[in-house]
Formats: structure tokens, sequence, C-alpha cells
């Protein structure tokens, strides 16, 4: 007995060699997350910079003057929330809708999977593809025209396959012992989905759909064939009209009009990471909440 | 004896048969539940336990792939008939499952969610189902004061009477209970014994148990499964100290599995 309690006591003696590894290990992996958070805030803060003195009230509200040389950028402001509005509108109910399909009703096997490897790839087609397919299809096919409606549905295409996957993970995380025992209770498979699994995934729902959405508002090649103007003075009225958008006016500004004052490139760009901002300040918070209530005090 | 037994049958199963796949779990099961009182599923793990009680409240259809072949009724109706509403069975028999699974939603929620999905909505009606059912699982004290509050926060042995009070709250007939207490330590564990001995007056249950103790403490009836089918099955008392067959006895003595 006596010689198994040395071997105990051996056994917890430091062992330097490990300490050394495991500090390693935390260097290396401090200098990942380094390599990553570095660059991303090195962007960030160059735009706020350069940019910040040329927004104010009157780049936010007014017209484009002068050839764009002046004046501010409120229609391709205005634009952008439209088209994200609209992206939101057909994406959402869709992309959950299918996910709700795919990972509580369909039957599992190969038909499954194969739906699945499709969204998959449809993740990695570029943007500039969708865009044509938009063009094809709503804007000459349905004859949308190139308008705030095609924009909106080929935006939509494009996030539809984020929504779907982060929507399908976040259904699927839900644990079956609560399916279980709501409909040992009684309740039907829907009102399970709707009010035992789906507040449970609102969170994981959020969370992808706005880096998504965050995505679409970004997007220039799609919008440059299904929606977007190079300069119209007055807003969309309706959702058959073109429109101006940030990212394409960023696009115009920088490259296509020569003598273009700097400040109101890094202007636009800055208003551009603010628009994204505003959307993952909300869904943040909504996520937040959601999860508050889920968990509670 | 057999027509005195069958008299106050609530649930009686003939020759059932079920399958997972081509994997045979139940084999030629034949047994009658009675009312008020509580009946034991014993056996070594595996042998079929929990999946011959979800057959009674058709828990099993939600697995892909299972056959269930033969006749359960449920107070003379044939519950696997294909115009039976599964909806209105299962708030009939409501079911405690092994690992307390409370909804993240408030100690009120809980309770009142069967209710509200039947169509309960006044809130008056609502808060005398909640607080007669807490009553009922012997949780009201404990948790009167603190009803909007998570339901996740509540320690383990409470969280089951949680989950046993959710399941009284639809007024069932029977309640299936699959091993209530195996996650639970000694002293909740009692108070949940305690607790299945007073519901027996109002509801049948049928309890799934690895521990011979409880099945001899709190049951009436037992029946010992092996291997998919009932080896044994009788009145509690007889089963533990004159089982007929040496398997049986095998297993209640702790010979075995
Ligand atoms: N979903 C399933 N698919 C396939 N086979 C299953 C499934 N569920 C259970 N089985 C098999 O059916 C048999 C009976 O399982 P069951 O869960 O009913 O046993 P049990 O008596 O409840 O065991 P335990 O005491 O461990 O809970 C086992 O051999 C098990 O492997
Ligand atoms: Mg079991």
């Amino acid at each position: 007995m006596d010689k198994s309690m040395d071997v105990g006591l051996r056994e917890m003696k430091l062992d330097k060699g490990k300490k050394t590894r495991e500090k390693l290990m935390f260097g290396i992996f401090t200098l990942c997350m380094s390599a990553v958070v570095i660059p991303t805030l090195l962007i960030i803060g160059f735009i706020v910079v350069k940019g910040i003195s040329t927004v104010n009230w009157s780049f936010l509200t007014e017209m484009p003057r002068m050839g764009m040389k002046e004046g501010g950028i409120f229609p391709a402001i205005v634009g952008t929330l439209y088209l994200v509005l609209g992206t939101i509108i057909f994406s959402m109910p869709l992309g959950v809708g299918a996910a709700i399909y795919l990972t509580e009703y369909a039957k599992q096997g190969r038909l499954t999977r194969l739906i699945r490897i499709a969204v998959l790839n449809l993740a990695g087609v570029p943007s500039v593809v969708y865009g044509l397919f938009g063009l094809g299809l709503f804007v000459f096919f349905l004859g949308f025209g190139s308008s705030i409606l095609a924009g909106s549905l080929t935006l939509a295409c494009l996030i539809l396959p984020i929504i779907i996957t982060t929507s399908e993970e976040a259904i699927k995380s839900v644990p079956d012992s609560y399916r279980e025992a709501s409909l040992a209770l009684g309740a039907s498979k829907w009102e399970t989905i709707a009010r035992v699994v789906l507040p449970q995934a609102i969170p994981g729902i959020m969370t992808g759909s706005v880096l998504g959405i965050g995505r679409a508002a970004g997007e220039t090649a799609p919008i440059l064939l299904t929606v977007a103007a190079f300069f119209i003075p007055r807003l969309p009225g309706s959702v058959f009209d073109q429109a101006m958008a940030l990212p394409y006016h960023l696009y115009i500004v920088s490259t296509q009009v020569p003598g273009m004052p700097e400040s109101i490139k890094y202007g636009t760009a800055l208003v551009l990471l603010g628009v994204v901002g505003v959307f993952f300040t909300f869904a943040t918070i909504i996520r937040l909440k959601f999860k508050k209530m889920s968990q509670m005090k | 004896m057999s027509d005195a037994m069958n008299s106050n049958a609530i649930i009686k199963v003939k020759d059932l048969n079920l399958y997972y796949g081509d994997f045979q779990a139940l084999k030629n099961i034949d047994t009658t539940i009675e009312k008020n009182k509580v009946s034991a599923l014993i056996g070594p793990s595996g042998c079929g336990k929990s999946t011959f009680l979800r057959t009674l409240n058709r828990m099993n259809d939600l697995i892909s792939g299972v056959t269930t072949k033969g006749e359960v009724s449920f107070e003379g109706r044939e519950i696997y008939d294909e115009d039976l509403d599964v909806v209105a069975l299962r708030r009939k028999i409501g079911m405690v499952f092994q690992k307390p699974n409370p909804f993240p939603k408030s100690i009120y929620e809980n309770v009142a969610y069967g209710p509200r999905r039947s169509g309960v909505k006044n809130k008056k009606d609502l808060d005398q189902i909640v607080e007669e059912s807490l009553k009922e699982a012997a949780l009201w004290e404990e948790v009167k004061d603190r009803l909007n509050k998570s339901a996740l926060g509540l320690s383990g042995g409470q969280q089951q009477r949680l989950c046993i009070a959710r399941a009284l709250a639809m007024k069932p007939q029977v309640l299936l209970m699959d091993e209530p207490t195996s996650a639970l330590d000694p002293l909740a564990t009692n108070r949940i014994e305690e607790l299945i001995t007073q519901l027996k007056k109002n509801y049948t249950i049928v309890i799934v148990t690895h521990s011979m103790h409880q099945a001899a403490r709190i049951s009436d009836r037992t029946s010992f499964f092996l291997m998919g089918e009932i080896i044994e099955q009788g009145e509690t008392n007889k089963m533990f100290t004159t089982p007929s067959d040496q398997r049986t006895e095998d297993y209640v003595t702790g010979r075995f599995g």
C-alpha cells in the first residue's frame, strides 16, 4: 500500500516538458487568432479613418450632385435597404421552411442526401453566376425587368443555401427529448415544431441568416445584372423600379468616374460597412433576447 | 382468477410482435394492465421493456422502420387501428421519460404546455390546472414562488416531478414511466416512489425499472421480460417470493444479467 502511494505522488510531480508544450500550443493558437483578427481590424480601421470625415448628415440624406462628385449617397442607401428587405422577405420563409422540411418531415435517405449536397454546392457557386441566372429568369423570362424585385429575388437565391444549411444545423441541435416530451403530451407534429423546436432553434437560425443577409447587402455582381442603376436622380417608386445600391455605387465611384474625390469613396465604403454592422447588431440582440427567454432569469 | 383480472383491465395486449427493421424486439407478448394498479416491467438491458412501454402510447411511430403486429386495446379500443387519433390517445396515456426532460421554459409553461395544446386558453383555468398538477406531483410547495422561473433551474429530482406534473396536467388515465428514477439520487428516488404510491389511487401506472427493490416496494403486478418475451408475470409478491420460472428467480435474486 505504501508503494502505491509513492507511485501516486511521483505522478503528481510537475512535468516541465509537458508544461512547455502547453505553453507552446497556447502560443500557436493565440497567433492563429491574431492572424484572423488583426487584418479585420486593420481593414475596418483604415476605412473608418479615411471615411469618417465625409460621413455626416447631408452625405447620408442628400442626392449626389455634380456627376456624383459632390452631394450625398442617399438613393444608394435607400436602394440597398430595399434590396436587403426584399431579400429577407423572400429568403427567410423559404429557407427556414425548407430546413424544417428537410429535418423534420422528409424521410431521411438518398433523396435528402442528394438535396443536401445540391444545397452545399449552390453555396459555392460564384455570385456573378447567380446574377446571370437572375437576369435570365427574373429580368427577362418573368418580365420583372431590371428592378428591385428581380434583384431581391436574385440575392435571395444567392443566400438561400446559407440560410438552409444553418437553419438545418440549428433545428437538428434541438434535443430529441424535447420533441418526444411534446408529442407524448398529445401535441401534434406541427405544434411541436412551432412551440418547442423553433423557439430553441431561432438563435442559431438568426446567426446564420444574418451572415447570409450581410453578404447579400455587400454583393455587387448579382445586382449589377438585375437591378442596379449607374445613377438615378430620384428614389425608386415601386418594386419594379431600378435602384442604386451601395456596393455598386462604391464600384462606380472608385473606378468609373475620373477625378472622383477620395472622400466620397471611403465615405461610401464606411456607410456600407455601417449598414452591414447594423444588421449584425440587430441579429445579435434578437439572439440574446431569445437565449434569455429560453434560459430565463 | 383470469376473469377477475380481465374485468379490471384497462389495457389488453394480445400476440404483440414488434420489429426494428428485421430485428424482432418483442415476441408474442400477451398481457393486461390493470386499472389503478402499478405494473412493473423488469428484465435485463435490451430485453424490450422500453420498446413495449412505447407501444402503449404509440411512441414507436416516431422511429422509422418499426413494424408492429398484434392487438393492443385501451379501454376496449384497438389503438393500432388506422383511424385512431394518436394525439387523442397520447392525451389519455401520458409518459415520463428516463432522463428528466422539462422544456427550456418556465415551470408554469411546462405544466401548462399540454392543456394549452388541447385548447385550454382561459388564464384562470390554466392557473388552476397548474396548481393542481404541481400539488399532485408533490412539487407545489417547493416551486409556488417561482412559477415563472426556468424549469432548468430545478434539481434533477424536482425536474422529474415537474415532468410528472406536466403529464398529470393532461388528466391522463394511464401514466407510463420509463426508469423515472434512474438518473436520481436515493432521496429524490424515495420521493418519486412515495408519489407513485399516492398516484395509483387515481391513475394506472406502468413503470420500467432496473431496481428489484423498487419493483417490490411500489408495484402490484410485475412482468419479467427476457429477449423480447414475457417469461413470467403476475402478483409482485408472488414473483419475488415464489417465482415459477428458474430464470425469473435468477433475475430477481440478482444472479443474472
Ligand atoms: N430504434 C431502434 N432501432 C433498432 N433497434 C432498437 C431500437 N431501439 C431499441 N432497439 C433494440 O431493441 C431491443 C430492445 O430495446 P429496449 O430499448 O426496448 O430495451 P430495454 O429493455 O428498455 O433496455 P434498457 O433496460 O437498457 O433500457 C434492443 O436489442 C435494442 O438494441
Ligand atoms: Mg429502456
